[in-house]
């Protein structure tokens, strides 16, 4: 294990030069998530294309603080989610905790993960998966609420 | 020239310290600079908490057999000790969990009082001093340990007093220009560190102690980076009641410490209720134990007590003046090797005057998180984040810091690790140094 394996070029040039960066309008739902133990934040808004998880997502952006891998992470996950459904999105996020969790034993899928392979590295060092996951949380978040006001809204459940 | 005590003797001190003698990351020597989170302990302590175990457990202040008496024994005779370190008598001395716990026990008193005054109790005499409602004020400061901040906060939620505190100067001390507006008649208790964990600045209590008495209020100390760190003696800061850690001070986790003013913890009503703490119980209600049974429910931590007794042994043979002298002169070469590197901002007391060995920096281009993982993969270990200070990094501008904090078992070498880490995370991350 070295500091190579954690910072991959990916990683330190999506910290340098982030995708998707800086929040816009319209949105459906923005959450703020921090990580009081370290005291990272990010703001993430997301617009869904229309109802249930059949949807598609049409915007994220978000704004935070934080070290290279949390803010590295928010900008693959934008790259990774950005204009598919969300049914889709919810498995890329699943195998991407996967991942995370996986104490550096899961061997990454880099057909679904994408840039996000790079977070092997992190997933050996316990007290950094917190950094990579928040943005991800965030989206999660964000999504089930906007999600739940569409079904509030219509009064029936989504196709799912 | 002033006159140094004679150097300590770090190597040797050092052989004391089974840990420090391990390697991590791939082999590295380890460079511990996190003991303002928990010190190391050496086997002086370790061996009496088996000693203990091995030769005298038992419940103390319970049983009629020989071993309960053994126990006792050195538990007690441990609170003697550890209130003679700190220039007190064994009586005044109340032993909790962790020093949160020693300053909630003093928040739940405030709280206890005037819950029990709303439900038509009439509180003694004694006890109006506890007694806290709308219009009344607790007075802290910006550079609190959320553990002297939030009990504190709670305290006010629940009582209808209003929370004020003294703020900070830009380079990392109390600001005092308002001491007279902000303790005024109306506050109730002051509650203020000693030395700051964050920012390693060293606080002058007796005057925040002599305006505190002016309007009659308590004034409650948090001491966890003090009382390890420098000769201290709570009489001399002006403090009605003072907290620490164990864990902090060479001993084991799992037992702080409450020093109180004989009448004024003679006022206080108990925090934790049940056993051990109580004079008489009858279906209908019970009195208490004096001080500090009162505070001390439950069997007690026997063992860590016994342990926290071995480390005030240990550092008062040591001698603290030395421990003070030695992390003085650890500081100063952290200040100026920290500062010399381009990039590098202290966080907090820049010259080494008033200040201990807690020093927090940033260092341009880099999250203090990133900077924390390239000192770990060198062998050495800081804190990063807000260190439960999170008001004070939000003071500053910043998210977080980096911060080294040292310790009598630290030596000269331990600062160049530290220095040529922060250069080396520089060059790792292709930001100027």
């Amino acid at each position: 294990m070295n500091l190579e394996s954690m910072y991959q070029e990916i990683i330190l040039d999506h910290y340098k030069r982030p995708n998707g960066r800086g929040l816009r309008d319209p949105f459906d739902v923005e959450v703020h998530h921090v990580n009081p133990a370290c005291g990272d934040e990010i703001t993430l808004r997301v617009r869904l294309s229309s109802d249930g998880t059949g949807a598609s997502v049409e915007d994220i952006s978000y704004d935070g603080q934080g070290c290279s891998i949390s803010q590295a992470s928010a900008s693959v996950m934008y790259d990774l989610l950005l204009g598919r459904t969300v049914r889709d999105d919810l498995a890329v996020l699943d195998e991407f905790a996967e991942l995370m969790h996986g104490r550096g034993n899961v061997a990454p899928d880099e057909e679904v993960l994408g840039d996000a392979v790079a977070f092997a590295g992190v997933a050996k060092y316990p007290a950094r998966v917190k950094c990579a996951l928040l943005s991800w949380m965030a989206w999660k978040d964000a999504v089930s609420q906007s999600v739940n006001q569409s079904v509030n809204r219509e009064g029936e459940n989504v196709d799912d | 020239m002033t006159m140094m005590a004679p150097a300590l003797d770090v190597a040797t001190l050092k052989a004391d310290f089974p840990i420090l003698s391990r390697t991590v990351r791939h082999g590295r020597r380890l460079v511990y600079l996190d003991s303002g989170a928990t010190s190391q302990k050496p086997r002086q302590v370790l061996d009496a908490e088996r000693a203990f175990y091995e030769q005298h457990n038992a419940a103390v202040h319970r049983g009629a057999h020989q071993l309960a008496e053994e126990a006792t024994e050195l538990y007690e005779s441990a609170r003697e000790r550890i209130a003679r370190f700190v220039g007190a008598e064994g009586a005044e001395l109340v032993f909790t969990k962790n020093a949160t716990e020693s300053i909630n026990l003093v928040a739940y008193a405030f709280s206890n009082v005037s819950a029990k005054a709303a439900q038509g109790v009439t509180p003694t005499d004694a006890e109006r001093a506890f007694l806290l409602g709308p219009g009344d004020e607790v007075v802290v400061t910006e550079m609190e340990h959320h553990a002297n901040l939030v009990p504190w906060q709670e305290l006010c939620a629940k009582t209808g007093a209003t929370l004020r505190w003294l703020g900070l100067t830009d380079d990392g001390r109390l600001d005092f220009s308002n001491l007279d507006s902000i303790i005024t008649e109306r506050t109730k208790v002051v509650a203020a560190v000693h030395q700051s964990n964050i920012l390693g600045t060293i606080n002058p209590l007796r005057l925040i102690a002599t305006r505190a008495d002016a309007v009659g209020a308590l004034f409650v100390v948090d001491a966890c980076q003090s009382v390890p760190h420098m000769p201290f003696d709570v009489w001399s800061t002006g403090a009605d009641l003072v907290a620490w850690s164990g864990h902090k001070m060479l001993g084991p986790t799992g037992i702080g410490c409450l020093w109180g003013r004989p009448e004024v913890l003679d006022a206080m009503p108990p925090f934790i209720t049940g056993g051990s703490m109580i004079e008489m119980v009858r279906m209908e209600g019970s009195t208490f134990a004096p001080p500090p049974t009162r505070f001390e429910a439950g069997v007690p931590m026997t063992a860590q007590a016994i342990g926290l007794g071995a480390a005030v042994d240990y550092l008062s043979a040591v001698g603290m003046s030395r421990v003070e002298a030695h992390e003085h002169h650890l500081t100063g070469l952290a200040l100026d090797g920290l500062s010399s590197l381009p990039g590098v901002r202290v966080i907090g007391p820049p010259d080494n005057v008033d200040r201990g060995g807690a020093i927090s920096f940033v260092v341009d281009g880099i999250h203090p998180h990133d900077v924390g993982q390239v000192l770990d993969d060198r062998g050495v270990a800081v804190r990063v984040g807000h260190h439960c200070a999170w008001p004070v990094v939000r003071r500053y501008g910043i998210a977080a810091t980096t911060r080294a904090t040292f310790y009598l078992y630290n030596d000269e070498s331990d600062v160049e690790a530290l220095v040529d880490a922060v250069a080396y995370a520089q060059n790792f991350f292709k930001v100027s140094s």
